[in-house]
């Protein structure tokens, strides 16, 4: 029997780093600290259990061998005039680096989870900066949290207890007893059952009580309605008496905000609000990243190509432009003529007319679990589970990296070298 | 392998040579006195030869810099070139991808670079970028100026304790040596405070910023770093905060040096040597701070030499940051950490035509041209708050080459007449002065002098070989060339191995990373470790466990041995 202490969670943007697990026979028998969601990922299920392919997408998958797989996985990215790499968000940076070369060596276009989750708070950064701070800083110093469309208690469990309201430090020694919590949200979730202040909002209307809240907070309440967006303008008020009084505001906020009516300009106003806030106290602003290192793929591709998502390489250097390079953007208008997902689940988290066109295209799936983008594969690669059979480094919501352990020996091929394979087979074909 | 550079003009100050023609025989990536006939020739043909450019100041890496590419893909459409054989595609003109580092250094003939700032807690991701920066040598200075440890062991005055967690936060940071911004500062802005000078002191902590700078320079003379304590003083971009310069400074008269170095080195001054109360009657006050280093020898500081047109300014100093992006009106990035530092990234334009600009500009040259001895002032842009390094051979020009300065001041706010001094200076540099500035002394300030900087035997084999022939030029008038020059190296030779020709990619080999491994007695450690376990455990939100940066982040890594007690030579 094993014991690893100290290890990190493969499963949210909290990152959590404190977990012990214990391993008997390469098996893990046992996960401790960890949170439901992340002890379900690490203790397992649904494995592919070894490479697939099918002639066609009605017929049944038949099991090859790894080379054979990867041959064909390589033959369809090669044969593709506009090919698509998606996914990344389940995986370790390593793989993130592999599959930007892939990208560069196909002239493909490279894009991640966030096109369908944070994709907006990054157009909101272009705009506007990002005003925030490491999660220990507000677990040392925030007597006001603000959850705004986010939903810890069941997206982030742990988050509360590590980072936010429960959380005590140095000057936040009583941490819950010290601290205001609000939420925001459309609806009153198990989040809002908890806070000192639940301000609920009409679906869609979060740029407008935003906008109500910089006009309060800059002395023009005169011009503000008695209600906006379903919260009266007193409520409005004491928000904003909340926001300026506390000695450090951390405000998180989740899809609520990035995925409903005015998407990325929520997150601008919301950061000009925290801009603004400044000049009274401090605040700081924070996306609850899902996936465990979707923020550490955003950093690899940063530095690698300059921009941080949504990369079109066809012309040889790196083009960005969301709304045109990202994934959606490619398959909704049928360009796309093959794509490989990557440690990501279009198939069930895309739009219904992208996965229309999934289904319509050769497509190469690379992952260790069976999951609804399967269904549309022609060619399924299994592969070890990045932070429980392959160490790397990953990227916490806040930015901070940390290398995930191995747990466990891994019974399948690691991303890093089915990508290399499939690159080095793909360079082959092109007689490079 | 052996290489000769034959018929060179070589300028080597620290070796005394200047302009002599030699040649440099090259063995197995070090200088050699003499190679066999096996060895290929380059026929330098008369023209500049200096030993490859060292940059003891420059952000190359680590999260500021990729928060700046995040908040600014405007900024990497510039600068955009596809992959080719050889080379990943490049993008960016302020923050570049990774590998426009290492290209764009090479092309000017720079061969080491150190990365200006990393919390420890942050450094493993400076380290994932410094990893993937080709060709050039590279290392990061760590910062300990707002660490509440720093702070805690200051107030103990238990300088023991201090000594060691600067060692185990090197280790834990791969770092090369001791950088602090805004002491106490980044501590304060943690509640959206400042410090307002030297003797504020910081709440809760009850230390002031002279506290910390004198303890860390004593510190890092106890374990005799290579490079001295690198200061990034208070009140940076101030009007009026050349006094506080001018006192951090005079903080190094109570440290002895335990090298052949200064004590301090302040950085980017020109954004410390400001005078007037305002904007408004905001003037330069470079004379004052030359002066101070033209009489002290403890003392070296580096120009943050100004660049027109765009920058993207990144600092642990927080609150300039909120300053600066409150006054401009521009997008704010924030970057506070637990426990050690803040951070924040603004991007602006520096225009010709506004009075504070055109008085920045003026300052740096002035920091460059007033500094009597070129070993005290070092050439940087502080990449890229006063603009990006590419634009280092514009600066040479304009050091060299009165014309093109008074040309320049023709074309800037007239406030230059009124509020600096660099109209009437005359002063023209000549090649020695430049590889003083941007190699001999760049090396002895980070203490590298024996490998880095010069081309004597011994020196690791980096050389850059320009388009000049000096003998035959008058970089006063002909300032045009210079430039021109200095931009794009005719070689480039990265530990003897040829990484550019003709201003061309040639090699992309793996550059090391360098860190210094600083012993202290054991008990020490485990000392100031008692207090760094609690620091964990009740503060900090990641375990100790998983905050030191593995050794999977150095795949090429070049140690430095230093420290309090005896360490066994390797």
């Amino acid at each position: 029997m094993t014991v690893i202490t100290d290890a990190l969670c493969p499963f949210c943007g909290c990152l959590c780093d404190d977990l012990t697990i214990v391993v008997e026979d390469n098996k893990i028998t046992d996960v401790k600290q960890a949170c439901k969601l992340g002890a379900s990922k690490i203790m397992g299920h649904h494995r592919i259990k070894a490479p697939m392919m099918r002639k066609d997408k009605n017929s049944e998958f038949k099991e090859v061998s790894y080379e054979e797989a990867i041959n064909e996985a390589a033959n369809i990215l090669s044969n593709s005039k506009r090919p698509l790499l998606y996914g990344w968000a389940s995986a370790v940076c390593e793989v993130h680096k592999k599959g930007i070369l892939l990208a560069e060596e196909l002239g493909a276009i490279i894009d991640n989870t966030a096109t369908v989750c944070h994709g907006p708070s990054t157009l909101a950064v272009h705009e506007k900066g990002l005003p925030s701070a490491t999660l220990g800083q507000v677990k040392n110093r925030a007597d006001v949290i603000v959850f705004w469309g986010s939903n810890p208690v069941h997206a982030h469990p742990r988050h509360m207890g590590r980072y936010s309201v429960f959380a005590k430090g140095l000057f936040s020694e009583k941490g819950r007893k010290g601290r205001k919590v609000v939420v925001v949200d459309v609806r009153k979730t198990d989040t809002a059952n908890m806070a000192d202040q639940f301000v609920q909002l009409e679906q869609g209307s979060d740029y407008l009580v935003i906008s109500a809240l910089r006009a309060i907070l800059s002395g023009h309440a005169d011009v503000v309605p008695e209600s906006v967006g379903g919260v009266s303008k007193e409520q409005l008020s004491k928000l904003v008496d909340t926001l300026k009084t506390g000695k450090f505001v951390g405000i998180f906020f989740g899809m609520g905000l990035t995925q409903s009516k005015s998407r990325y300009k929520n997150i601008d106003n919301a950061i000009s609000l925290v801009t603004e806030l400044n000049a009274f106290t401090k605040c700081v602003i924070t996306p609850m990243r899902g996936h465990y290192n979707v923020t550490g793929f955003g950093n690899v591709c940063a530095w690698e190509t300059g921009f941080a998502t949504a990369v079109d390489f066809a012309r040889g250097a790196p083009y960005y432009n969301p709304g045109e390079t990202a994934a959606n953007d490619v398959l909704l208008r049928k360009e796309t003529d093959a794509a490989m997902i990557i440690a990501g689940d279009a198939g069930a988290h895309f739009p219904a007319d992208s996965v229309r066109h999934l289904a319509k295209i050769p497509v190469v799936q690379i992952d260790p679990y069976w999951n609804p983008t399967t269904e549309v594969a022609n060619v399924v690669i299994p592969v070890a589970i990045c932070g429980v059979e392959v160490e790397g480094t990953a990227y916490r919501m806040d930015g901070v990296s940390l290398r995930m352990r191995k747990m466990v020996e891994p019974t399948h091929l690691p991303d890093t070298e089915v990508l290399e394979k499939i690159t080095e087979r793909v360079k082959a074909l092109r007689g490079e | 392998m052996e290489l000769l550079i034959k018929n060179g003009s070589v300028y080597d100050p620290s070796n005394g040579i200047n302009g002599d023609k030699a040649d440099i025989s090259i063995k197995d990536g070090k200088i050699v006195n003499e190679v066999s006939s096996k060895a290929t020739v380059i026929d330098a043909g008369g023209r500049l030869v200096m030993a490859g450019g060292v940059d003891a100041h420059s952000h190359i890496a680590g999260a500021k810099v990729n928060v700046g590419r995040i908040m600014r893909p405007e900024d990497a459409r510039s600068g955009i070139s596809p992959r080719t054989k050889l080379t990943r595609p490049t993008t960016g003109y302020t923050v570049p991808n990774v590998y426009a580092m290492g290209y764009r250094y090479a092309q000017m003939g720079y061969t080491t670079v150190f990365e200006a700032a990393q919390a420890i807690m942050k450094a493993r991701h400076t380290h994932e970028e410094l990893e993937e920066i080709p060709i050039i040598d590279k290392g990061a200075l760590t910062l300990f100026g707002s660490n509440w440890p720093t702070m805690d062991f200051v107030r103990e005055k238990n300088m023991d304790k201090l000594a060691a967690y600067i060692s185990w936060g090197l280790l834990a940071s791969r770092g090369f040596g001791v950088k602090c911004v805004n002491p106490g500062g980044g501590e304060m802005w943690g509640f959206g405070k400042n410090v307002t000078g030297l003797d504020d002191v910081v709440p809760n902590f009850d230390v002031t910023p002279k506290d910390i700078i004198v303890s860390l320079m004593k510190a890092n003379e106890m374990l005799g770093l290579p490079h001295s304590v690198h200061l990034h003083c208070n009140n940076l971009g101030k009007p009026g905060n050349y006094k506080t310069t001018l006192a951090s400074m005079e903080l190094a008269n109570q440290v002895k040096a335990s090298r052949n170095r200064q004590v301090l080195h302040v950085t980017h001054l020109l954004f410390n040597s400001m005078g007037g109360t305002n904007w408004g009657d905001f003037e330069s006050k470079a004379d004052e701070v030359a002066n101070y280093l033209n009489n002290h020898d403890n003392v070296t500081g580096d120009m943050g030499q100004m660049i027109f047109g765009s920058a993207t300014t990144m600092t642990a100093d927080g609150p300039v940051q909120y300053a600066n992006a409150k006054l401009l009106h521009a997008k704010w990035g924030n970057g506070d950490v637990e426990l050690e530092d803040a951070s924040g990234v603004v991007p602006l334009y520096y225009v010709k035509q506004v009075s504070v600009y055109a008085i920045m500009w003026a300052t740096g040259l002035e920091l460059g041209l007033l500094t009597k001895d070129p070993y005290k002032m070092l050439l940087t842009t502080d990449h890229p708050n006063g603009g990006p390094f590419v634009n280092y051979s514009e600066v040479i020009a304009l050091l060299m080459s009165n014309k093109k300065r008074q040309e320049e001041i023709k074309t800037v706010h007239e406030a230059v007449h009124s509020k600096t001094r660099l109209p009437g200076i005359d002063r023209e540099l000549d090649f020695s002065e430049i590889a003083i500035m941007t190699r001999a002394g760049t090396a002895k300030v980070l203490g590298l002098l024996d490998t880095k900087g010069h081309l004597g035997v011994g020196a690791d084999a980096d050389v850059s070989i320009y388009d000049i022939k000096p003998d035959q030029i008058d970089p006063s008038v002909e300032h045009a060339k210079i430039k021109s020059a200095f931009s794009s190296a005719a070689y480039t030779i990265k530990g003897g191995q040829v990484v550019v020709k003709d201003g061309q990619i040639t090699a992309t080999p793996m550059g090391r990373t360098y860190w210094v491994d600083a012993r202290v007695p054991e008990e020490h450690t485990n000392e100031m470790m008692k207090d760094i376990v609690k620091k964990f455990k009740n503060y900090y939100s990641i375990q100790l466990a998983n905050y030191m940066v593995q050794d999977e982040y150095l795949t090429h890594p070049k140690v430095i041995k230093a420290g309090a007690i005896p360490v066994e030579v390797s």
